[in-house]
């Protein structure tokens, strides 16, 4: 394998780990509203979380490519906070990551909570412990699965995209160069042997996870 | 009455009201008792903050939990209370000993009054303590429940159909635990149940709930002995004494005495002395005006009349009978009192055919 390839797989395990970390962290409340809130805007929120199921990420890429661009809000932010503009970067790689894969982490932990019921909440309640200290030691504990299938999830799929890379991130080796735009390069240099090495690979890590998702976690199949 | 628990809670929606306006004993056991939908839990739930009444005012002893006049709500996890509900919900991922401690490390240890082997013990759940809570029976794990409520320093027990969801046999289990902690432990249980049986032998307060209504509330016979009230305990009205073991007798009977007589029972294990409570239907009580000679009925006491009224069963009144202080209720026929003129004052002589004995 080339050099460049073992850099794009860096790069790839780089960028899904940093966003599937920060995808429990800003998954987590979201998956806690919905899963709670009586409130009417549930179903908007849901939907909006949703999107990047149904959009191609080209629409997903070029709104985000507008929003951090030169003219867009998130752009005319990050240039006055002297941050320069983030498409074509690393992070605003990741920050168009984090908005694709977002539904793939909360649905998961939505669903467990959902699953856990007021009960448990009820007793922990009844037992002196405030919101907070309830959430952390009952409905952390017991929504393990979800937070488990979602951040598998949330990897592989981060793992796994292309057109919103090609949008955002273009293709800068070492900077935004993941593994499926690489594949990509080789079959248009017509370097097959090489692409089948990264794809080949993608294949074999794409079924372990889903393999390992599937048997250790049955209840979770239909998220998936 | 400062060590009392006061309870006045508004409830209106659309599908149900609730208008109560409770004063519950400090001590003993009280049971709510109604039917589905009667707003007992309604009622426990507001007690335990997990619900707010939009009006409502609760406070334990000289402890304020809610009063809306002021605004004042204090949320569940700042109220000294332990909450058994029907269902065991232990936490799964925590074993026996980690669902115990849950409440009893987020309290301080001055206030807790109980250790976790001296509950685990009085439970009878000292050898399960490691064990998963899948891996208990029912009975157990209810068990586990209400031992996890005693060690968060409840200063009330608020215990919602506790056994509802269990098997007789598991009820028969947990029943004499539940007496245990009434006789060992000085705490007041507030008790939901809609099970006539185990309000005659658990409670010693009664409140009768209907369409969110407290119809009676008082000490159990005095409310169990009201015929005045909607037939709630329908074909179960009847009324609870406590007896004594007075002696066992050679033909294996049993003679119990209480303060307006004495019974006789099949030969029981208790020993000479052990206060037992009895619950006597009124369906098994038939009247005499003379004392009846020949008859295989073997439980006669003298009795004088209180009142009568007609009860839901056709044909039927409901007499209430004063047996030396202590109440007695008969169902008889209508036919049978207007023939030996049962009036209020009446002296006669009870029968009783059969005694149900709890515990």
């Amino acid at each position: 394998m080339e050099s460049t390839d073992l850099g794009a797989v860096w790069l790839t395990l780089k960028l899904a780990s940093v966003v599937t970390i920060l995808l429990l962290i800003v998954g987590t409340p979201i998956a806690w509203w919905l899963a709670r809130t009586r409130s009417r805007l549930k179903g908007a929120v849901g939907a909006i979380v949703a999107l990047p199921l149904v959009l191609p990420p080209t629409v997903l890429g070029f709104y985000l490519l507008v929003t951090m661009g030169p003219n867009g809000p998130l752009g005319k932010l990050t240039e006055a906070l002297g941050l320069g503009l983030l498409p074509f970067t690393f992070p605003g790689l990741v920050i168009a990551s984090t908005f694709y894969s977002l539904p793939f982490v909360v649905q998961p932990i939505q669903n467990s909570f959902e699953a856990i019921g007021e009960r448990p909440l009820e007793v922990a309640a009844t037992l002196r412990a405030s919101p907070w200290d309830a959430f952390w030691s009952v409905a952390v504990p017991l929504a393990k699965p979800g937070f488990l299938s979602g951040a598998i999830l949330g990897f592989a799929h981060t793992v796994g995209e292309f057109g919103i890379v090609l949008m955002i991130g273009g293709n800068i080796p070492g900077v935004t160069r993941v593994v499926s735009v690489q594949i990509y390069d080789h079959v248009e240099a017509l370097e097959y042997a090489q692409a089948h090495w990264l794809a080949g690979g993608m294949v074999l890590f794409s079924f372990v996870v889903l393999f390992a998702l599937y048997t250790f976690n049955p209840a979770r199949r239909k998220l998936a | 009455m400062s060590d009392g628990i006061r309870a006045r809670f508004r409830v209106d929606r659309k599908d149900f009201a609730l208008d109560v306006d409770l004063s519950l004993p400090g001590r003993g056991i009280t049971a709510l008792f109604g039917h589905s939908g009667s707003g007992k839990t309604t009622c426990l739930r507001a007690l335990a903050g997990l619900e707010r009444a939009p009006q409502g005012y609760c406070a334990i002893g000289s402890e304020v939990w809610q009063d809306e006049a002021q605004n004042l709500f204090v949320p569940t996890h700042r109220r000294a209370l332990g909450m058994v509900f029907q269902e065991a919900s232990l936490f799964p991922h925590l074993s026996v000993r980690g669902n115990m401690e849950f409440g009893q490390k987020r309290t301080s240890t001055a206030t807790n009054r109980f250790s976790l082997p001296e509950i685990a013990e009085l439970l009878g759940i000292a050898t399960l303590l490691d064990r998963a809570p899948g891996e208990l029976s029912g009975g157990e794990r209810q068990r586990v429940a209400i031992a996890r409520a005693l060690l968060a320093a409840p200063q009330i027990l608020l215990m919602d159909e506790p056994l509802a969801a269990l098997d007789l046999k598991r009820k028969l289990e947990i029943l004499p635990y539940l007496e245990r902690l009434h006789r060992e432990l000085a705490l007041p249980i507030v008790y939901v149940s809609h099970a006539p049986d185990e309000v005659a032998r658990l409670a010693d307060h009664l409140v009768l709930l209907d369409q969110g209504r407290a119809v009676a509330c008082g000490p159990l016979n005095e409310v169990l002995a009201r015929i005045d009230l909607p037939a709630t305990f329908a074909d179960d009205a009847g009324i609870v004494i406590e007896a004594r073991v007075a002696e066992h007798e050679a033909d294996d009977l049993t003679r119990l005495e209480f303060p307006g007589g004495h019974i006789h029972v099949s030969r029981r294990h208790e020993p000479v002395g052990t206060l037992l409570r009895c619950r006597i239907h009124a369906r098994d009580v038939s009247l005499a005006l003379e004392p009846p000679m020949h008859t295989s009925i073997l439980n006669c006491v003298d009795a004088t009349v209180v009142d009568l009224a007609p009860t839901d069963t056709p044909g039927h009144v409901l007499v209430r009978l004063d047996v030396a202080g202590n109440p007695l209720l008969a169902r008889i026929t209508r036919r049978s009192a207007d023939k030996l003129a049962i009036r209020p004052g009446l002296a006669l002589r009870a029968q009783i055919k059969a005694v149900a004995l709890l515990g």
